[in-house]
């Protein structure tokens, strides 16, 4: 990393806890926004020549709320405004140390702005789609562009999504403030979703040539470490940091020397990172402990990842356990995917009749890539090479992004007829 | 003499906000003879900032919100509440109370700051 790099990123990382305080400070997610643009754009242009300053937190701070000031005062100034806007402009301290000072919140405060911020931008009032891009935007600070990039659609559509979201915030009210604990377990869910949704993109790209995105990975992780830290104890948040943490550390693994995707079964288990593996363990355990045996749903992903991650070959994995862990996880929502990972598990318990079985008897509707590559799995491994050709064809036809469609192409290849085979 | 509600129906989104067309309601609420008919009105904001409500199993059962207004055809418009509330946290409280809340389904939606507020019966 540069300086100029590293500085930047000191920047953003402040960034959502001045956001968060000014927020609350000056009524106006907006406003507090703007300022803190022009804040950290001010950082930007005069640290390289001052230094980071000691607080940089409190540097921004001070900065963004004058930046605020001005345009308050701006507004005041004209006809008709000046009630409103006065109303809303404490008197600044003469002493610039004084007002650094007076921005130093105690950590509890700071700690409850925060939590104010990830319960407005992820209020479940907000479609999720809102959610995730407020979410990136406010407390992962990433600009516009980035999250447009990362979610492969034009910038002038996440925009206008973030400009709308922040409008239906303003509008409708939705409000500023930490829910009860008697709200908590009915709001948590729709904060939970949108470091999952994260996660998963990063994980398995809904389009592009990566494998699997580090940067968005990296910031998934960064908001399921924020989560703990600001509801500390909560079983499903430590189960979701775990989760996002036994992935990171297949990582590596997932991706061959020319970027080509490597499936689990064929994963170099070397390249798996031990300390993260080490880490999600403790947390789950933690998770365990403090759930009082009521798995959530994110616990039970946890398991499936930790089952996977200790085992020593694909062979030798818990099939029996990670097939009573789908069950469960289906009892709780019923999602495609899950069944047909579900259907696969079986398939290793029970062979390929076992697995074309269990895919056949999954419903018809919606029927992914994953889906037709598991049944040409199952054909080719029963000996019916035709039939298998047929799947996998259909499955490129349907891989979303280019890494998929080239990984089943390759099975394809695999399984053309060979000349002298005589097929 | 009887009561109705007259419901307001536009083709575009918040397509009611514009200057000409809130002129021509001045010029219908100016009319005197309008003033004796007209026992209250209210502008909504657009339908974007609209959050639905739906209760599951009854009174206090679980509560889901989801973003947007909920426009599906063989759904029929039985009734309004004019809520006053600090935020839409406890105005969601209290749709959720609403019977239609589990019989039907529930649209939140902000009322422009333009007409007087009705005074508590």
């Amino acid at each position: 990393m540069t300086p100029q790099e590293r500085l930047a990123e000191t920047v953003r990382q402040e960034g959502a806890w001045v956001l968060a305080t000014l927020a609350r400070t000056l009524g106006s997610l907006d406003l507090a926004e703007d300022a803190v643009q022009e804040a950290a754009v001010a950082a930007l242009r005069s640290w390289p020549r001052t230094g980071v300053p000691d607080e940089p937190r409190a540097w921004l701070t001070v900065t963004a709320r004058r930046k605020a000031y001005d345009v308050l005062r701006r507004e005041a100034a004209r006809p008709g405004k000046e009630a409103a806007a006065s109303r809303e402009l404490p008197p600044a301290a003469a002493d610039p140390a004084e007002e650094v000072a007076e921005m130093t919140e105690p950590g509890s405060v700071v700690r409850d702005d925060m939590l104010r911020l990830v319960f407005t931008c992820c209020h479940p009032a907000l479609s999720l789609d809102a959610r995730v891009a407020l979410a990136l935007r406010t407390l992962a600070q990433l600009e516009v562009p980035a999250i447009a990039r990362a979610f492969l659609v034009p910038e002038a559509t996440m925009a206008k999504r973030l400009v709308r979201a922040r409008r239906k915030i303003a509008v409708a009210r939705i409000p500023y403030r930490v829910p009860s604990d008697t709200e908590l377990p009915e709001r948590l869910p729709a904060v939970l979703a949108v470091v999952h949704l994260i996660a998963t993109e990063a994980h398995a790209p809904t389009g592009g040539e990566d494998v699997a995105r580090v940067d968005l990975e990296a910031e998934a992780v960064r908001l399921a470490r924020l989560l703990a830290e600001l509801i500390p104890g909560e079983p499903e948040v430590l189960s979701l940091l775990s989760l996002l943490l036994f992935t990171a550390a297949r990582r590596p693994a997932r991706t061959g020397d020319h970027g080509e995707p490597v499936l689990l079964a064929e994963q170099d288990r070397s390249r798996w990172d031990p300390d993260k593996i080490r880490e999600a363990s403790v947390l789950l355990a933690e998770a365990v402990r403090r759930s009082g045996g009521a798995a959530g749903p994110y616990q039970l992903q946890a398991h499936l990842s930790a089952c996977h991650s200790t085992a020593p070959s694909w062979a030798n994995t818990d099939w029996d356990r990670i097939i009573d862990l789908y069950d469960l996880l289906l009892s709780v929502s019923a999602n495609p995917a899950v069944a047909l990972n579900r259907a696969v598990a079986v398939g290793e318990r029970d062979g390929p009749a076992g697995l074309l079985e269990a895919v056949d008897s999954l419903p018809a509707q919606p029927r992914s890539h994953l889906w037709h590559a598991a049944r040409a799995d199952a054909l080719r491994r029963l000996g019916r090479p035709e039939e298998a050709r047929h799947e996998l064809l259909t499955a490129v036809d349907l891989a979303p992004s280019g890494p998929e469609r080239r990984l089943l192409a390759r099975r394809l290849t695999a399984l053309l007829p060979r000349p002298g085979q005589g097929q | 003499m009887a009561l109705y509600a007259a419901l307001l129906y536009y083709g575009e989104d918040g397509g009611w906000i514009r200057r000409e067309h809130l002129a021509e309601h001045s010029a219908f609420l100016a009319d005197p003879a309008a003033e004796e008919v007209v026992r209250g009105w209210q502008a909504l904001c657009p339908a974007s900032t609209a959050t639905t409500i739906t209760v599951g199993d009854g009174l206090g059962g679980d509560v889901v919100i989801t973003d947007g207004p909920y426009a599906e055809a063989k759904e029929v418009l039985g009734g309004f509440y004019l809520l006053e509330a600090a935020d839409l946290d406890e105005a969601i409280r209290w749709a959720a109370r609403i019977p239609a809340a589990w019989r039907g389904r529930i649209e939140l939606r902000p009322v422009m700051p333009v007409a007087p507020v009705p005074a508590r019966p």
